[in-house]
Order: structure tokens, then sequence, then C-alpha cells
């Protein structure tokens, strides 16, 4: 029997791997996402858990001992943000390359500098191509969802992979919230036990791991990364059907909100997907026909599933809480790629909320109202936009 | 573990290979022969040797081939050239000696 609880997105993500009861969790702490590794240990010292706490000098530290923990054949989870995500950089690809099914929730927070603890996208973002699967949460029910799905994605065969779990630092990780969890039992039997194929500490069959591999294999082995993210596709989505039947929760790829109809629509990640919908009730209401489309899957991305998805769309601004200089935000890059073939949409890109820069339902009214105008004359005046940045000083500022 | 089914070497395709490069066979570096990565090659004269086994202990490639005990040749399938075994081996032996190939 499910039962309702209030809990902060750090609570819900700490309970989960309560739930999860992980062979091994190594983590350090780092603002936003301190509270799990903190909830975590007391729940090791309680006793309420089985697992093994490796309380680890660094993140790069973390990371690696998570892969150690892995590789010997342990489930192993973790928890970082931002910086911490940063010093594991180099140790994010060789948990991928390794194939180890680590799941690690990260509660998004930007990137110094300069230095800022709030949350956007840059961390994760960053981490784009890692080799890790990617999964968003707009809120603290949705972390705790896509947690326990992780490990059922991460340790499948087919797959194969590390997964990270995002949900925005502070917004999410810190918001009280009121969400709905299994019972101790269900969650045991849904992840069910771990028998990896391959594991260093089996002694009946002695193998070696991540060999120096150079330019007669590495290739392959790539490719096989590459493979891995395939199968995952198939794999999130037949795993969100068996979560479906016990928690009547439906997860996707992504959720599309008022989007079959829509003439106009925005695409965003986690926890702003929440204020958006407001926007588009309250268009709809007033007969616009807006819609929204808001991922879970980042990496792998369901590229044909979205181009369906939007195809009727006239045009669509996908929003980013991170910025590549130079170019466009990382989400806008997939979307508009994935559209390249339908030339009838046209494609923007607002960068927001960078180093947590608030944003309101008066600033996505804003992207729809630019959406409409940009229907209404068939032309695209710029293709990147900054959305709640002061580009006037004095009096004008608070004039949004 | 599920035996699986899988090749290797350079005629294997991504499909076929093991995942992540897992080498499954315990030795197998013996397979690989790096002994033409040598320039100059250590001369064994057994006449001279001692039998101190300074040159199995040092060798680094565990080429010095030691049966009964006692040193009888270089495994000159492995052996990188590396004359180790030449600096190691005693002055009043000089058993081993370093020679262009």
């Amino acid at each position: 029997m499910a039962k309702r609880v209030s809990l902060s997105g750090n609570e819900a993500a700490a309970f989960a791997m309560k739930q999860i009861d992980p062979d091994v969790v190594a983590a350090y702490p780092i603002t936003p996402s301190t509270e799990i590794p903190q909830y975590f240990s007391q729940f090791v010292a309680n006793g309420e858990v089985n697992s093994e706490f490796v309380a680890v000098e660094s993140e790069h530290s973390a990371m690696s001992a998570c892969i150690g923990a892995s590789a010997a054949g342990a489930r192993t989870m973790t928890a970082t943000s931002s910086q911490g995500l940063a010093l594991m950089w180099e140790m994010l690809y060789i948990a991928a390359s390794m194939r180890l099914p680590i799941v690690m929730t990260v509660a998004n927070r930007a990137l110094s500098g300069p230095i800022n603890i709030h949350n956007d996208h840059s961390d994760s973002m960053g981490a784009r191509d890692s080799g890790w699967i990617q999964l968003y949460s707009e809120s603290a029910q949705e972390a705790y969802d896509n947690i326990i799905q992780a490990i059922r994605i991460a340790e499948d065969p087919r797959v194969s992979l590390p997964v990270m779990v995002c949900m925005d630092g502070f917004i999410t990780s810190h918001a009280l919230e009121t969400l709905e969890v299994l019972e101790d039992e269900e969650v045991k039997k849904f992840i069910g036990e771990y028998n990896p194929d391959d594991f260093l500490l089996n002694a009946d069959h002695p193998i070696a791991m991540g060999p120096l591999d150079l330019q007669s294999y590495y290739f392959e082995h790539k490719r096989q990364e590459q493979d891995a993210m395939d199968n995952a596709k198939q794999v999130i989505l037949e795993i969100a059907e068996e979560y479906e039947k016990l928690t009547g929760r439906k997860y996707s790829h992504f959720e599309k909100y008022a989007l079959d109809d829509a003439d106009i629509a925005v695409v965003v990640l986690n926890s702003t997907a929440g204020t958006a919908k407001v926007v588009v009730d309250d268009l709809r209401s007033q007969g616009i026909k807006a819609g929204l489309l808001k991922p879970r899957t980042f990496r792998p991305i369901p590229g044909k599933e979205i181009f369906d998805a939007l195809k009727n769309v006239k045009a669509v601004a996908v929003m980013d809480k991170a910025d590549s200089f130079g170019a466009y935000g990382p989400l806008f890059t997939d979307i508009r790629n994935i559209m390249f073939d339908n030339k009838d949409i046209k494609i923007v890109n607002y960068i927001y909320g960078l180093g947590g820069r608030d944003v309101g339902t008066k600033d996505i009214e804003m992207v729809y109202n630019d959406l409409m105008d940009i229907v209404k004359t068939g032309k695209v005046y710029e293709v990147k936009k900054y959305l709640g940045v002061r580009e006037k000083g004095g009096e004008e500022v608070w004039q949004l | 573990m599920s035996e699986k089914v899988y090749k290797t070497g350079q005629d294997a395709s991504w499909k076929e290979l093991p995942k992540a490069g897992i080498i499954y066979e315990a030795g197998n570096a013996r397979e690989f022969k790096t002994g033409d990565w040598r320039v100059k090659k250590p001369e064994y004269y057994a006449d001279k040797c001692i039998q101190c086994l300074f040159c199995w202990a040092y060798c680094p490639e565990s080429a010095i081939i030691v049966e009964d005990g006692k040193v009888v040749g270089i495994d000159y399938d492995h052996c990188k050239g590396c004359g180790i075994c030449a600096v190691e081996c005693p002055d009043r032996a000089s058993a081993i000696q370093m020679v262009i190939e």
C-alpha cells in the first residue's frame, strides 16, 4: 500500500536510497545535495540499512570508490551537485566506459565561477557526453520515482550504464512536498536482487576490468556504449510501464502537456516545467493553443519520439538553464537537430535562470507571446535570447 | 555467471568483443609478445652463471626462464631488452651481457 508523506527533494532521494538499501554508498557533501548523504549516513548509523557508507575526502574519491565498489559487484549509489560533479568529471567517463550501473542523484546547481550555490543545469549539462544516462525530475515525487526506476535501468544487462537522476537544487531539493511513496517491501520486490554477470570478487571466474585499450579496440568499446544507450530507450519504457502498474504514476521519455493540438510549445526541463504548466492552463483558458514538452530522458535523447510529438507545432521555444557560450543551449541544440527535417517549425532558444535567477509565470508568458508573434509574422529575429537578464539599468529594471 | 559467446582479436566486431574490454581469460598477457620491442638483447652464458637468481628477481617481464631452481635461459618472446638483468648480474660472474641484435 502506498502512503502519502511530506518530504523535501533531498529527503525523498535519501528515502528512496534507504528503501533500495544499496551495498555501498560513497559520497562527499556539497550544497545543495549535502542532505542526501547526511540523511543516508543517519540511516546507516541507526542500522536501518545494510549499506557500507564510505566517507571520502573529495568527489573525485567518491566516484572512484563507487567505481571500485560497483566493479567488485556491489549495488552502488551516490549523490552530488555542481563543483562536486565537476570534480568527478574524469571518473564519470570511467564509470560509464566500464559499464558500471551506479545510480547518482544530482541536485542541480550552477557551476562556479563566479561562485554561486543556486540552481541551474550547467553541472549536469557539463556531464552530458560522459556516457551516463540522464533522467530529469520536475518534483520530489519524480525524483523519488526516477531513483527507484534508475536502479532497474542501470542494471538491465541490455543497458549496464550508470544513471544520473537530476532535480533542481533548492527549488526541488529543499522544498517540502507531499508525495506518495511505496512500502519498503514493494521497492525491494521491484528492484530485485542485484546479480551482475561480471564482477571482480567472483573467485570462480577471475576477470580483469578496465584494461589499457588502444587503437585496435577503444573505438569498438565506445561503439558498444552507443549501443547500450540505444537499448536504454526501450528499457526505460518497459520499466516505466512496470512501475506504472505498481504505482499508477505514468512515466515515459517525456511528458506532453496540452501538446497534441498545440500551435506553440515550450520545451523545458525540471521544475520550470511546473511553472510553465500554470501558464499553459492560463493561455488555454483564453483559447490560445499553447503546449509543453518536458523531457525526462535527456541521455539517451528520444529523437524519433520528440520529432513526432512536436511535428504539428508551429513554433517552439527551447528553454535552457545552461549556456554554451559562443553557441546555443544544449537542449536547444538537440531539439533543433531532431526537428531539422521538419521545415515548417520555427525553433528558438531561451537561456534562463542562470545561477538561480527566479523565473516566474510572467517570464514564461513572454516566451509564449514571442512564439505567437513568430507564428503571426512567420519571422524569427533572434534565435538565441536571454530571459530575465537585465538589459537595461535604472527604473526599467523591474518593469519586466 | 552465464557463459557468454564472445570473440577477441582484431577481426572481431564491436558486437562480438566482450563488453567494456573485460578480459575473461586469466594470465593472457603471455600471448602478447613484446620481444620485438627490443633493441639490445641479453646474452646468457651458462658457464659463468653462479645461480644467484638476481636476474630472475629483478626482471620486470618474468623473462628469465628458471627450471628446478636454476636459470636456464631467457624468454626472448617477452624480453624487452631493458638490460636490468645484465646490470644486476654480479661483476664476478658477468653471465649476462647486452649485445646489439
